[in-house]
């Protein structure tokens, strides 16, 4: 078993009206950015597990996000995985 | 009869509903506990507004997950009434028994005053006391109410009259200014295909009484006693 650093990003999905990501746009606007031509808000969650190797720690991650992690009807989801160094000990 | 209103930690209309049905001729209510894994043989189940889980993650997609909700799905899959109100609405949508999802208020305001709503169909289990195009005055209280779901499933809701309320005028015509978060198709409040499944925002349970401005929601609950004494199967 390895530690996997997991990193799911959980976005409004295209098309879907995100009236945060507007908000945001609005206040950019509003500070003089006034080229930002989208801003879509979502969410990160940073998972620490332990699986056999990488594809398993992102199958358990993808099947996390089916069930839990994003809604189907309106998000859609991004997983990251790093391994996480273990220093031998001398 | 007995009906159960489930309490989820952060529950906050859970007393509301059980004033009502308290309210209502022939009801006993009765609390159960998102811990509890029985219902206890209940005749209908209520699902009650508020902040379940703190709406961590997505309003209503812990409370799914508690012990109470596999007795719930299971009994709704039996043909057993359930109202899922606000909260109730959003928890029916995360646990797959209603479809589509409630997304933040096009506004991005929490929303809290009383509000038209339609009567589209009074073939349901609920709503056979009232009329079809009766508008009703009733209060809605939520910051993430606006309905959304493939455009494959709303034609299915709009051909099988599944759509029970519609936010409208109080003369019950749909004005974008009478949709008070951006609900598809003016959507309030949706039911199963089996139709023994309702959810919806406003909270019918706060229009019971004179004193709280408005009575229409008790036709509501009314239409549910109607419709478990009269034995039809559920």
């Amino acid at each position: 078993m390895s530690r996997f650093n997991v990193e799911v990003r959980v976005t409004p999905r295209p098309g879907l009206l995100d009236p945060q990501g507007k908000a945001v746009q609005h206040a950019l606007d509003s500070l003089g950015y006034a080229g930002v031509e989208s801003v879509r808000v979502g969410k990160l969650l940073a998972l620490e597990l332990e699986a056999d190797d990488s594809a398993a720690a992102r199958a358990m991650a993808e099947e996390m996000c089916r069930k839990l992690l994003a809604n189907p009807v309106t998000e859609d989801f991004r997983i990251q995985v790093a391994e996480v160094d273990v220093v031998e000990a001398e | 009869m007995r009906i159960a209103v489930i309490t989820f930690p952060g529950s906050n209309c859970d007393h509301d509903c059980y004033r009502a049905l308290k309210l209502t001729d022939g009801v006993t209510p009765e609390f159960r506990w998102h811990r509890d894994t029985d219902l206890g043989g209940v005749d209908a189940v209520l699902l009650p507004g508020g902040f379940s889980y703190g709406d961590y993650l997505r309003a209503g997609a812990i409370a799914r997950l508690s012990p109470i909700m596999e007795a719930v799905v299971d009994f709704a899959r039996d043909g057993g009434p359930v109202v899922g109100i606000c909260n109730g609405f959003q928890v029916l949508c995360e646990s797959g028994l209603l479809p589509g999802a409630l997304l933040r208020n096009e506004s991005l305001r929490f929303q809290s005053y009383p509000v038209h709503i339609r009567v589209e169909t009074t073939s349901t289990p609920f709503t056979s006391h009232y009329r079809k195009g009766q508008v009703l005055r009733i209060p809605i209280a939520h910051g993430e109410g606006n309905y959304h779901a493939p455009p494959e499933v709303l034609a299915e809701l709009e051909g099988d009259d599944r759509i029970v309320f519609r936010y409208s005028t109080g003369d019950g015509s749909l004005a974008p200014e009478a949709n008070p978060n951006g609900s598809a198709h003016h959507i309030a409040g949706i039911v199963n295909e089996a139709r023994n499944v309702l959810g919806m925002m406003p909270h019918p349970e706060r229009a019971v009484e004179e004193l709280l401005g408005s009575t229409d929601g008790r036709g509501l609950f009314q239409s549910l006693v109607h419709h478990l004494s009269a034995g039809a199967t559920p």
